[in-house]
């Protein structure tokens, strides 16, 4: 499979990355030549085979519903880059 | 042309847990903000989800209530995408393999009088996200202010089948699914604090057509009444898109319930891709039959079921038992009146009138300061003639406010029935006496006097005459 | 006269346990020794001098106490990717380059119980993601037995602080070797434990089903130390096994005698293994077979295909578990006023550094629609057959041995701009993490050149101990781990 300058620009749209016409062209094929070493994996015929998502057969880890302390606000708001009134600053969200 | 319409309905559902799903902050409503965060749901950098097992075993209660097949192996997947209200850039949802899936619940719709089966597609746990706030101080601001109390609250997804064709349809749906889930006591049902809140998706095809039209999702409505309005505006809506040879655009519309219509969300520059995947910080879930087995032992009598038993065992009409169970609290308010020795009409009727009239919102019964202890005791009063109806509604007034027992209340303010025969005709021979004319006008056929007299008797009694005794006595008096 | 700062944990513990050395003499030692090579070397980002002499006074007094235990005054660095409260946590990025933990690690908490020192805060890797250390925002680190060389990575920074004597042991983390390939490296022993042994709470996830903490020694003895204080059952991380651990050091027995280890046909047949790397590799097996080890040539057949499905999953599990860098709660944000999205995109685009953007745009590619089942879900299916290749191997053979990397150390910058030669410079630890087996890298070795080659020797899931006994032995009948660098 190849990639596309243009998918390249819309996975970067996805990923919230931004970049430079130069580094869409280095980025293409860089990950040109990743995605054609990766084409091996085609050749494998896997259609019986469950994918594994961890190598070690853990299952139904819970915890007790109980209640914890919360940390004091000012820590969670401690390495906030912008924060007023208790709350985390952000730009003006635009419903929609 | 005349259409048909196919709507589904998305419910999220907050789970009635103490703590969060993945963290122990507390689920409470209404703190001030960041106040019940922790870093596991601010979502700090190498802090990890540790499952509740108390929203698994909500949604299993749910999913058995609903009829649903439970999944013996179902996994937490991602559901990628960037809001500040979502603090770690996905959300930890079900996507693949969800908890449950294919059920039903039965509605009932009144008017014609027939049920109709709803099918479930499947009903999936996720976390909460947090809420952003658009003002500072009630005062629009230059930005926007994240809180992240809410992130991480359980919430269930329940997503219906197409099978409703209609808003009164929708509007009973939610009605029977919100009575199962308060039952069930896995969520409290709580429109406007946004613990239930519902999504449409919507189409209308022309009458007779096979296959789906175009969908259009509805949000941001906050009652029932508003989804089954929303619901009709947008059916009057696409009518007349399509009747005019256009077509239906697929998005997502919100309903404005200020100007009464649904408004095109101004559309996306891209269209979602959530890239969900196996969440690799939580392990998969595996349900047994025993766990299963287990949980259904701990289920409620539901709803539909309560009101078949309530015409059954108490005779009460079919109408009653209806209104009677559609809030758990409300039917076991009218059962403890019974099982303290009052007749179950007599306690449907005072449930029905008087106390619905003083209890807005009924799931609140339980601190009501009428208790099924005052109402049953109040009834027996009135069985035994030691009270009549008219001194009931005083005494029920006074319960109201003060609390107090029927018999204290009998006892203090003197309303004990007055049925001492001798009194009684002594009374009645004085209003006759005072009203010598009436009387004779009554003799001639003025049959419409009987009244004024009876009115008059209890006025001299201050109310306190049993009333079956003053008319027995004044018909012979009369007569004589 | 043999220095402080050039001793091992059992030996320094003896010496505390005999009041002939303080924990404060130590630490002042290892701080002088820093003084004189973190110009050469710089292996660490952040130096915690102050709160480390507390530490050491407190260990002296815990020890005056009677309480000693085995890493109780010992001066540990940690990879900047382990939370610690109060001290900042960067992960080599500039996205986090000044955020502080209001939480520590697991294994943190752990150490301090033990009241470990903890000297500083190690260079890495951005977010772990590669092979030579040369992506951290804070500039690369030199291996101390060739500057101009890189110390492996991403675990460099603590590979190269004990090797350079900077501290007395570290802790790294390893999602796809990055603690076996950077020990290699910088000729010390490194251990990736089993998946789940070691929490991974408070580990800056980079690729949560692959990422394990371990430990950075001089020798086996201590490794085996190391892995008692931080190994156990977590109830703050999910995916940590509830298993009782066994006193590692228990199993360090100079004898391999009834093991088979195997040598797997595909790895030696690698295409771009150095000779002198083979050869040092064959040289050690002999070494064991002469202690009474069974060599056995035994068949990973999927082993081609792990380095592709590694630079899928990791970067696919990455792209999501570095979402959260957006410039709203913590870390850098893009100064000014922007709008939501070009916030985003500017923080995430200033924030992160080239490798690291390219793997979330892998994994974000890897993930999205059109594209989920040929490469997410295909690279999980054929994990599956991989991790069957080595249940099948392990019917036969107690241990797997190979190299650990396939060349000794590569120069600065010699595969930056290559990121597929870069990728592939982790063939042979990959598979142990698709896998969650333990590995461990021993010092076997040097190149005509001088530097260090390493033997990379697998078990199966939670046989650590087979591991460290084989390594036990090997050391005992090498000299590889007492060369020192010649760093002045």
């Amino acid at each position: 499979m190849k990639i596309t300058r243009n998918d390249v620009e819309h996975v970067a749209r996805l990923a919230r990355l931004r970049f430079s016409e130069d580094q869409l062209e280095v980025f293409t094929s860089q990950l040109n030549d990743i995605l054609a070493y990766f084409d091996k994996l085609q050749k494998l015929d896997t259609t019986s085979v469950e994918p594994s998502s961890h190598a070690v057969n853990l299952t139904n880890v819970f915890r007790e519903d109980v209640v914890t302390a919360s940390i004091p606000e000012e820590e969670s708001l401690k390495n906030a880059p912008a924060s007023e009134r208790g709350c985390f600053r952000v730009p003006k969200v635009i419903e929609g | 042309m005349e259409y048909e319409t196919i709507i589904g309905l998305e419910v999220h559902a907050q789970l009635l847990t103490d703590s969060k799903i993945f963290c122990g902050c507390s689920t409470s409503f209404g703190e001030s903000p960041n106040h019940l965060t922790c870093p596991v749901c601010l979502g700090m950098p190498g802090v990890l989800p540790v499952l509740n097992k108390k929203v698994v075993e909500l949604t299993i209660k749910t999913a058995l209530a609903t009829d649903c097949n439970i999944a013996p192996y179902s996994q937490f997947a991602r559901k990628n995408y960037f809001y500040p209200d979502l603090p770690k850039g996905y959300q930890i949802s079900q996507y693949e393999l969800p908890l449950a899936r294919n059920g039903y619940l039965e509605i009932e719709m009144e008017k014609e009088k027939r049920h109709k089966k709803i099918g479930i597609t499947r009903i999936h746990m996720e976390e909460d996200a947090g809420k952003l706030l658009h003002e500072l101080d009630g005062k629009p601001a230059d930005y926007s202010y994240v809180d992240f109390n809410r992130t991480g609250v359980p919430l269930m997804e329940i997503v219906s089948e197409p099978d409703i064709n209609t808003p009164e349809e929708a509007g009973e749906y939610l009605r029977v699914l919100r009575a199962i889930l308060q039952y069930l006591e896995v969520c409290d049902g709580n429109m406007e604090q946004g613990s239930f809140r519902c999504d449409a998706n919507i189409s209308l095809r022309p009458k007779g057509m096979k296959g789906l039209g175009t969908k259009v999702e509805l949000k941001n409505m906050n009652s029932f009444r508003h989804v089954m309005r929303a619901l009709e505006y947008e059916i009057q809506r696409q009518a007349v898109v399509l009747d005019s040879g256009e077509k239906i655009r697929q998005e997502t519309r919100l309903w404005n319930a200020d100007q009464g219509i649904t408004e095109s969300m101004r559309s996306k520059e891209e269209a979602h891709d959530y890239r969900y995947f196996p969440d690799p910080d939580l392990v998969p879930l595996v349900v047994d039959d025993a766990w299963v087995d287990q949980i259904r032992q701990s289920l409620p009598e539901l709803p539909t079921a309560r009101q078949e038993r309530f015409v059954k065992e108490y005779q009460i009409p079919d109408y009653d038992a209806h209104i009677l169970t559609a809030v758990r609290q409300l039917a076991d308010y009218f059962e403890a009146c019974v099982r303290l020795g009052a007749q179950p009409k007599a306690v449907s009727n005072w449930v029905m009138g008087d106390i619905l009239r003083r209890v807005p919102d009924t799931r609140l019964i339980g601190a009501f300061s009428v208790t099924p202890a005052h109402l049953a005791e109040m009834l027996g009063m009135i069985d035994a003639g030691t009270i009549s109806g008219k001194i009931a509604k005083a005494v029920f007034e006074d319960m109201v406010t003060s609390g107090r027992m029927p018999a204290a209340i009998v006892a203090d303010k003197g309303l004990v029935q007055v049925s001492d025969e001798g009194a009684l005709e002594k009374a009645v021979k004085e209003v006759l006496d005072a009203h010598a004319e009436k009387a004779e006008e009554y003799r001639q056929g003025k049959e419409k006097l009987f009244g004024f007299f009876v009115g008059l008797v209890m006025k001299a009694t201050q109310g306190k005459a049993n009333p079956q005794m003053v008319t027995e006595l004044l018909r012979k008096k009369l007569a004589g | 006269m043999t220095e402080l700062y050039q001793m091992t944990i059992h030996e320094l513990h003896d010496l505390l346990k005999q009041r002939k050395a303080s924990s404060r003499e130590i630490t002042q030692s290892v701080y002088q020794r820093i003084e004189a090579v973190e110009g050469m070397v710089h292996a660490y980002i952040t130096l915690t001098r102050d709160t480390a002499m507390k530490q050491a006074a407190a260990a002296d007094e815990k020890i005056k106490r009677g309480e000693i235990e085995p890493l109780t005054g010992i001066p540990l660095a940690i990879k900047d990717i382990l939370c610690t409260t109060g001290i900042k946590t960067t992960c080599g990025s500039k996205i986090l380059e000044n955020f502080v933990p209001p939480y520590d690690a697991t294994v943190i908490q752990k150490l301090k119980a033990q009241c470990a020192v903890f000297v500083g805060k190690t260079n890495m890797d951005e977010f772990a993601m590669g092979s030579s250390t040369e992506t951290s925002s804070f500039g690369p680190t030199g291996n101390p037995w060739d500057l101009e060389r890189v110390p492996g990575g991403s675990s460099g920074g603590s590979a190269a602080a004990v090797a350079a004597d900077e501290c007395i042991a570290s802790l790294g983390t390893d999602t796809g070797g990055s603690i076996r390939q950077p020990a290699a490296c910088c000729g010390v022993v490194g251990i990736k434990p089993t998946y789940g042994r070691v929490s991974r709470f408070g580990l800056v996830a980079f690729a949560s089903s692959l990422d394990q903490i371990g430990p950075f020694t001089k020798d086996v003895t201590d490794a085996a130390l190391v892995m008692n204080g931080i190994s156990g059952y977590d109830p703050q991380d999910s995916t940590s096994v509830n298993r009782e651990v066994p006193d590692y050091t228990g199993c360090l027995i100079a004898d391999v005698k009834g093991l088979t280890l195997g040598i797997p046909r595909e790895y030696l047949a690698t295409d771009g293994v150095d000779p002198e790397v083979e050869k040092a590799v064959r040289d050690a097996l002999r070494v064991l077979e002469k202690q009474g080890a069974t060599l056995k040539e035994i068949s990973l057949p999927h082993t081609e295909y792990a380095v592709a499905v590694y630079y899928l999953i990791a970067p696919a599990e990455a792209s999501s578990n570095l979402a959260r860098y957006d410039g709203v709660k913590y870390g850098y944000r893009t100064p000014g006023d922007a709008s939501l999205r070009e916030m985003y995109e500017t923080t995430r685009s200033e924030g992160f550094g080239a490798e690291v953007k390219r793997r979330i745009m892998l994994g974000t590619y890897a993930l999205s629609a059109g594209y989920y089942d040929a490469y997410y879900k295909k690279a999980s299916q054929v994990r599956t057959l991989i991790c069957g290749d080595f249940e099948q191997a392990f019917t036969s053979c107690d241990l797997i041995v190979t190299p650990t990397a396939p060349t000794p150390p590569f120069r600065l910058g010699e595969k930056l701009n290559n990121p597929l030669q870069m990728y592939l410079s982790d063939i042979f630890t990959i598979p142990a993490n698709l896998a969650g087996l333990p590995g461990i890298s021993i010092p076997c070795g040097f190149s005509s050149q001088g530097l260090p080659i390493g033997l990379h020797i697998a078990g199966n899931l939670f046989a650590e101990e087979t591991i460290l006994r084989c390594a036990y032995c090997f050391e005992n009948h090498t000299e590889w781990h007492l060369k020192k660098p010649p760093l002045t």
